[in-house]
């Protein structure tokens, strides 16, 4: 008797967002199967892979990625390296400087650099802010103007500042919204319908609903990621039919397996090759629960994160 | 399928004897449905009734046992559904061929730590035969030696009984059945009371040659997913999973082994990207090259993230964490002992790089706020706290920090503790940073 296969194919599917213009612009979610699950069903667009910039630089970053952008002075120069990685789908450039209880870099001079990273890649752009609900409001509806016709995604509005960013970003410039909740089915739903309410189209909006380090709590991504993915495709929840993306590089590079120096903890061994593990686990998990997008920060991590997606597929 | 109450009570003999303890047949078959009571407990089901319930009543996927450890027993596809019963295993691989193959064991041994109360290191040497027998036997002595379970890894019968005669003691699974030695492999798996290995191209060969091994009387079995691709490996451990979960096709219903380093040799980087894969899709053992401390940190966390029990939070034990170098002197930071917690809060302590004492108090495992709002968290609970486990005297500093998610509970603490000086804290860890920087 031969096994009996039975796909789990779903009528619902969920939305296709796009982000950037012209050949290099990248297409997420349209799949009607579970997360990677390609032998059930079609997934037309693959998982995208990003590369985050941070605008601090890269003193305190372990040796290969420092000299990875060695020579760099500016987020452009970086850019340019980061657009060659290999497996590189777009860039990510989060102005963590913009922080008003750090540096507090003007919202113009984050523009300005926004601007200068647009005009020396082709790459789709994702922008993320500080952590400053308000600050990031004004970030973003200022790089949503000046980046007007980009077709950027603004990572994120959040429930203290939806109404600007989604106004600004969604509205005002038609570029796409982030959407990010903290590890929670009904609130990552709630947040879709507030911003679907401004007047954005469901079809402009990606969700960040929370994520965490492997090992952090992570059990609550994993489930709020699976459930989410389950109520969209299984129920046809249209408020939760949003592809997801996933900062990864944010959260795994500031844990203490990534952090700590070798000198520290001999018996750990090499920081970089932590760094890289720490980042290329938690990123592979989050594809499984139901990521449509990563982004990273170590050039290995992205060439292995988008060779495990590409050999999935 | 599972059965439900009304169908066993179809064939029950609805005397309402009592006979089994419980007052009607239909109460009976009620039970036996939610698995209180066993269907043998009644004197008048037919034999051929039993047979039929018992395999109906059955878990879908059967738990196999290697020394201490468990595999398989799923009920559900996802952990939010129930739990997950038996965590994913790791094996670190070594081949007969290999030269530096002392090294791995030496390596395999420095891995071996705790995180929250749970022993972490890789549970099984995967030794594979690709050369000299003798050899081969050698290994695998080595491997019982180090005290780890053994897999071994190998097609032909006689080089199998060589090693199998050589550390019978250790009761190695033998991975290695295949469509042609699977007569002489089965026997020697009853010969020697070991798990069989089960390895076919393909899912259909797979389902074929299970088959034909349970039909030989014998279910003491692991499926290996192909190492064909990383494609297919995905594609078969998931759908094997579901075949015997959601469809309770018992013939899958057996713990998957995925052999990463043979999908990803020498990519230590990709291995580690497809452990945290088959972590989260239903691999029971993950054979890797190396399981250094940058491949376990990771992993172990997950693991240990992913098979909590969704409906009980993970704890951390109560005490005093002296962090950053912490002595008498350094002052107190209190909080629950919810782990979530613990990790958030230590970790920025740890960043802020202040030396501090960071207080876990018995709170239940609840978060701060929870923990406060079911009175698992109030004054009287970290005064309770602070003189039982002696703090006192084990500290001389005088500081206690207070979560600032609790700052009402500052009056009442400094009241009942009037030698210490009571301040409040941040609200999130993440500000901690700062916090301390400033306080310091």
């Amino acid at each position: 008797m031969p096994f009996k296969k039975t796909p789990q194919k779903f009528s619902a599917a969920i939305k296709t967002v796009e982000i950037g213009t012209g050949d290099r612009k990248i297409v997420l979610g349209g799949e009607s199967v579970m997360p990677l699950y390609s032998f059930d069903g079609p997934i037309e667009n693959a998982p995208k892979v990003g590369v985050e910039i941070v605008d601090t630089g890269y003193a305190d970053a372990p040796e290969g990625l420092k000299a990875f952008y060695a020579g760099c002075d500016t987020m452009a120069e970086q850019a340019k390296k980061a657009a060659a990685m290999e497996g590189a789908d777009f860039l990510c450039l989060r102005f963590e400087s913009a922080d008003p209880n750090g540096a507090d870099t003007p919202v113009e001079d984050c523009v300005a650099a926004a601007k200068e990273v647009a005009d020396s890649v082709d790459l789709p752009l994702v922008i993320m802010g500080c952590k400053n609900n308000e600050k990031d409001a004004q970030l973003f509806e200022k790089c949503a103007e000046a980046l007007a016709g980009k077709n950027i995604l603004v990572l994120a509005a959040k429930e203290e500042n939806y109404k600007g960013v989604g106004a600004a970003a969604g509205l005002a410039y038609n570029q796409k919204v982030g959407a990010e909740s903290s590890v929670d089915i009904n609130l990552a739903k709630q947040l879709n319908i507030l911003i679907t309410q401004l007047g954005v189209s469901g079809d402009s909006i990606v969700m960040n609903p929370g994520t965490a380090t492997a090992g952090y709590g992570f059990e609550y991504v994993v489930s709020t990621l699976e459930r989410i993915r389950l109520a969209a495709l299984g129920q046809n929840d249209t408020t939760l039919q949003m592809p997801i993306i996933t900062p990864v590089a944010s959260e795994t590079w500031g844990v203490k397996e990534s952090v700590t120096e070798e000198a520290d903890i001999p018996e750990w061994g090499d920081r970089e090759t932590r760094g890289i593990d720490m980042e290329v686990a938690t990123a592979a998990a989050v594809l499984a629960a139901g990521s449509n997008g990563v982004i990273l920060r170590h050039p290995q991590s992205v060439a292995t994160v988008s060779r495990l997606i590409r050999e999935l597929m | 399928m599972a059965l439900k109450g009304i169908d066993i009570f179809k064939m029950s003999p609805k005397k309402n004897c009592k006979e089994c303890g419980v007052p009607t047949c239909m109460a009976f078959s009620m039970k036996v449905a939610a698995g209180a009571l066993p269907i043998e407990k009644c004197p008048y089901m037919g034999a051929d009734v039993i047979a039929k319930l018992s395999e109906a009543t059955a878990p879908p996927m059967k738990t196999i046992k290697v020394g201490d450890l468990s595999m398989g027993g799923e009920t559900v596809m996802y952990r939010h559904e129930k739990t997950f019963v038996s965590k994913t295993l790791y094996a670190v691989s070594v081949s007969d061929t290999q030269e530096n193959a002392d090294e791995v064991f030496e390596e395999l041994k420095k891995v071996d730590y705790e995180r929250i109360g749970e022993r972490e290191y890789a549970e099984f040497v995967f030794v594979k035969h690709d050369g000299d027998t003798d050899v081969f036997v050698e290994m695998a002595k080595k491997a019982a030696a180090t005290g780890r379970q053994v897999i071994l890894d190998v097609d032909c019968p006689v080089c199998a009984e060589a090693a199998l005669e050589a550390i019978k003691d250790a009761k190695p699974v033998l991975n290695g059945a295949n469509a042609e030695n699977v007569e002489k492999m089965n026997e020697l798996a009853g010969k020697y009371g070991v798990v069989l290995g089960v390895k076919a191209e393909g899912l259909d060969a797979l389902y074929d040659l299970t088959a034909k091994i349970e039909k030989m009387g014998n279910k003491n079995l692991i499926l290996n997913a192909s190492t064909a691709s990383v494609k297919e490996a995905f594609a078969e451990t998931v759908q094997i999973r579901r075949a015997a979960v959601k469809n309770t096709d018992r013939t899958f219903g057996y713990p998957v082994l995925v052999n990463t380093a043979a999908l990803a040799p020498g990519d230590q980087a990709m291995q580690t990207a497809l452990a945290s894969l088959f972590t989260m899709r239903y691999g029971s053992i993950i054979v890797m090259e190396s399981m250094s401390y940058a491949q376990a940190l990771p992993l172990f966390g997950l693991r240990q993230n992913v098979f909590t029990d969704p409906q009980k939070p993970m704890k951390v034990d109560p005490g005093i964490y002296p962090l950053n170098g912490a002595t008498e002197d350094s002052p107190c930071v209190i909080t629950v002992d919810f782990a979530l917690t613990y990790f958030l809060v230590s970790g920025e302590i740890e960043r802020s790089g202040v030396p501090v004492n960071l207080l876990i108090s018995d709170a239940g495992g609840y978060s701060v706020l929870t923990a406060w709002a079911a009175g698992k968290l109030s004054a009287s609970t970290i005064a309770k706290f602070i003189k039982e486990a002696d703090i006192g005297s084990r500290i001389k500093n005088r500081t206690l920090i207070l979560p600032g998610k609790v700052a009402v509970l500052k009056g009442e603490v400094q009241e009942k503790l009037p030698d210490w000086n009571v301040i409040v804290g941040t609200r999130e860890a993440v500000e901690l940073v700062q916090f301390l920087k400033e306080f310091k």
